[in-house]
């Protein structure tokens, strides 16, 4: 019973910061149709910039994590400048584009594995290794910690897209370029503003990755499937259906991991996607 | 009127609580000419997706020369002699403007055509169209009238019973509106009946021996040219009331 | 099989390849030589199956490396487990491959294309967890694959090995030239450029994505089986390595996708220029500059070689 409960309150620990790992995504890919399979190499970037602060200079990871998102953005911003002027001008996204992210994804992979080894690395905090003792389960504050910035992190993303003039005319952009022009914005520069949102969450999200738990370059992978899953069974851009699916998915993992074994938990994000892709692709939460 | 060779018999389609066909019923004669007109978003272009297959209708048939097509994936119809230009062209990019009547030559007229004859076929096509000169010119570079004549000598190389046009003549000039309706009578000349979407009234009139006319997913009316014109519910469709 | 004259050609070139790569075997002993090539041809495999889907017909897979693993593992597999000889692991890997291109198209290639291409990434992981879990075949800890000491006809084992992959080889890429000139080839060209137009123009587009995905999944297995063999230990990790479906994809995106010599250059050149720099530089450095190649040519260059010596030619002939 202990560890039944144990696994439901680590998985949605896990599962908030999954969604904060997945809501850029959401932007990205549900909003702006751009496959930027190289998202969660971002993240992975984050997590060795607060790596690197934190173990040199000591800082905090939170905070390194956000004083990095406006540098984050900006590169967010220029590669979409790239993607737009090489693929979406000339309609070539759906090939070249995917490719171009995988490219991305692979030399960010390998820069870091050429600079910085493909050994474990870890940030330390005074507060990381205690826990909240509930009674009934102890919290481990490695968890809670990225539980509450990763879901302040998400709620502020959602609020800013729901309740901003720029937050709506993303969501417009999606669906009716036309009304876009005539509330008088530029589709290309609204794009270019949501995609270096987008980049500018993963610095958060990395930092918040290597609290959980080691990071090594090739982490990014597993978090792919994890991420698409996600927002593909969250309804495709729906930032509440996503915060739902990446609960979902933390919960079923931390039940695999728990009763199965961990080598089995990286197949349940993948599965998932595999199985909504087949049976249900417009989502959990998606018009049928 | 002959037997038909398409019946369209109650055909509804909804896109969520949309309803954008709601039982249109139409018969189209072998080798008729009928125009097809509505205001924007009246469901002209569902229609015809319905008939070549594009979407699904929800409820009612669509039966070609006979056979109930409806539940057809638009490859088979293609076989079955129903074929459509786009609106917007589409021409195979990566292709000459000969490769690309090789397609629907090798595919969906297979079994009408010998293998070996294939370019003369196609050949043939752009001699009628008016393209013989662009065929081992890279579609990708043609003009815009080119490109329209492209789409149909496309559709025609299917070797269709029934020709679906889509405003193939939008922004076109007024001299280029004439070339095409000639290529459109020569084809119907030679026994391919047309169904013509068309915003110019010039040449919807002069073309069509027959209008259906849509408004709202509805047929509101379906006579000769003259009859239409005087129709008063087309009117009040067009002007609004 | 003779329709004009670059048949003849194409098949004569063929032929001199297959019987120089026999003159090298019974001339050059170093072992190093065949493990270079050896590498080079399975690579121009991958990148000449992967253009089938990916260039031909237009649809994206990052999974190359779970087609290259499974056609390995299923090598490993039967030969523990039966014995068989090698033509019929090849079969047979080829065959479990093609299934899994069948399936995994099926499923996702009624979608939108992207969907594909994040279901090919996400079942490379989904599979590499299942390897890592099926203690048959070694799971995580890897496993040992015995080779002969003694075979007929040649020095080493190594050398009846690249003489198998030469013949694999060229048989794709005789495969992959068929295809391109086919009215398969051009239904497939004709999806990839537009595939409401091409349904329309009445290509079954469904049917012949299916057998895109097929022969690609297929290829990808007839790659992978003899890999076994030629490292003589298998573990998931080097059988699902990312390298393989970055070169899968570099190479004909280098190369050029729409015509079938495209991947065979991007592959002879990316791979003779790999084996050269981990040789000389490091072999981290070369799978960097892979990347980056990659990326250059996709925003530069999409076309790749093919297409820059076209253009070339085009200019010069007026």
């Amino acid at each position: 019973m202990d560890l039944f409960v144990n696994a439901i309150v680590a998985g949605i620990l896990l599962g908030a910061f999954y969604a904060a790992v997945s809501v850029g995504l959401a932007i990205t890919f549900g909003q702006l149709d751009i496959v930027n399979i190289a998202h969660p190499a971002f993240v992975i970037v984050g997590s060795y910039i607060a790596w690197i602060l934190n173990s040199r200079l000591g800082w905090d990871p939170v905070l390194v994590g956000i004083l990095a998102a406006p540098a984050f953005f900006l590169v967010g911003a220029l590669i979409y400048r790239i993607y737009y002027a090489a693929f979406e001008r000339t309609g070539q996204e759906s090939l070249s584009g995917l490719a171009f992210f995988f490219g991305v994804m692979f030399i960010i992979e390998v820069v870091l594995i050429l600079v910085y080894g493909v050994d474990y690395r870890l940030v330390s905090a005074s507060y990381l290794g205690k826990n909240i003792d509930l009674g009934f389960v102890g919290l481990p504050l490695r968890l809670v910690v990225p539980f509450v910035v990763a879901s302040a992190m998400t709620a502020a993303v959602w609020l800013f897209l729901s309740r901003t003039f720029t937050g709506r005319a993303i969501l417009a952009v999606a669906q009716d370029r036309l009304a876009l022009q005539l509330m008088g914005a530029d589709p290309v520069r609204i794009k270019q503003f949501a995609f270096g949102l987008a980049i500018a969450t993963t610095s958060v999200a990395g930092s918040l990755l290597i609290m959980i738990g080691p990071v090594e370059p090739s982490l990014g992978r597993v978090y792919i499937g994890r991420a698409f899953a996600i927002v593909v069974l969250g309804g495709m851009g729906s930032i509440p259906g996503m915060v739902i699916a990446a609960l979902l998915i933390g919960v079923v993992e931390s039940f695999v991991s728990s009763f199965a074994g961990p080598s089995w938990a990286p197949a349940v994000a993948f599965g998932a996607l595999l199985i909504t892709l087949a049976v249900r692709p417009s989502g959990l939460f998606g018009r049928a | 009127m002959s037997a038909p060779i398409l019946k369209v018999s109650g055909v509804s389609k909804r896109f969520g609580g949309f309803t954008a066909l709601d039982g249109i019923e139409l018969e189209l004669g072998a080798s008729e000419r009928l125009g097809l007109i509505g205001p924007n978003g009246s469901g002209k272009t569902t229609l015809i997706n319905c008939i070549s297959g594009a979407l699904t209708n929800d409820a009612g048939s669509i039966v070609f020369e006979g056979q109930d097509i409806t539940r057809l994936p638009p490859h088979r119809r293609a076989a079955l002699g129903v074929a459509r230009s786009f609106q917007i062209p589409k021409p195979f990019r990566s292709m000459t403007v000969l490769e690309n009547l090789r397609v629907p030559l090798e595919y969906a007229a297979r079994g009408r055509t010998e293998r070996r004859r294939i370019d003369a076929d196609a050949l043939e096509v752009l001699e009628l169209i008016g393209l013989k000169n662009r065929a081992h010119d890279s579609s990708a570079g043609l003009t815009q009238v080119d490109m329209r004549k492209l789409e149909l000598a496309r559709a025609l190389a299917a070797k269709p019973k029934l020709l679906v046009s889509d405003e193939a003549m939008a922004g076109l000039s007024s001299s280029e509106v004439d070339e095409i309706l000639e290529i459109l009578l020569a084809l119907n000349g030679r026994g391919v009946a047309v169904i013509m979407i068309e915003h110019i009234m010039r040449a919807v009139m002069g073309f069509a021996q027959r209008l259906v006319v849509l408004d709202a997913g509805r047929k509101i009316a379906d006579g000769t040219p003259q009859d239409i014109i005087r129709n008063p519910d087309v009117e009040r469709a067009y002007l609004g009331e | 099989m003779f329709r004009n004259r670059g048949d003849v050609v194409f098949w004569i070139v063929l032929g001199a390849v297959l019987l120089a790569g026999f003159g090298v075997t019974q001339t050059i002993a170093n072992e190093y030589y065949y493990t270079a090539i050896y590498a080079i041809l399975q690579a121009t495999i991958m990148a000449v199956a992967w253009n089938i889907l990916g260039g031909f017909t237009g649809y994206v897979n990052f999974g190359s490396a779970a087609f290259f693993a499974i056609g390995a593992y299923t090598a490993v597999a039967l030969d523990k487990w039966l014995g068989l000889p090698m033509p019929f692991l090849i079969a047979a890997s080829a065959a479990v491959c093609g299934l899994m291109g069948l399936g995994v198209g099926y499923l996702t290639l009624r979608l939108k294309g992207v969907y594909f291409a994040i279901a090919t990434l996400a079942m490379a992981i989904v599979l590499e967890t299942l390897i890592n879990n099926w203690d048959y075949v070694g799971a995580a800890k890897g496993v040992y694959i015995l080779t002969p000491e003694k075979v007929p006809f040649f020095s080493s084992y190594i050398q009846l090995l690249f003489m198998v992959m030469l013949a694999l080889t060229l048989g794709s890429i005789a495969i992959s030239r068929y295809l391109n000139a086919s009215r398969i080839g051009r239904g497939l060209a004709a999806i990839r450029d537009d595939e409401v137009a091409a349904e329309c123009a009445g290509v079954p587009t469904l049917r012949l994505k299916l057998i895109s995905t097929t022969l690609m999944g297929a290829m990808m297995g007839v790659a992978g089986a003899p890999y076994p063999f030629f490292v003589t230990f298998v573990d998931p990790i080097s059988a699902f390595n990312l390298f393989v479906a970055v070169n899968s994809i570099a190479m004909p995106m280098i190369g050029g996708t729409a015509h079938w010599i495209g991947p065979v250059i991007g592959a002879l050149l990316v791979g003779g220029a790999q084996e050269v720099i981990t040789v000389t530089v490091s072999s981290e450095l070369n799978v960097l500059i892979v990347g980056i190649m990659l990326v250059l040519f996709i925003t530069l260059a999409p076309q790749g070689i093919v297409g820059l010596v076209q253009k070339w030619m085009k200019r010069r002939k007026r």
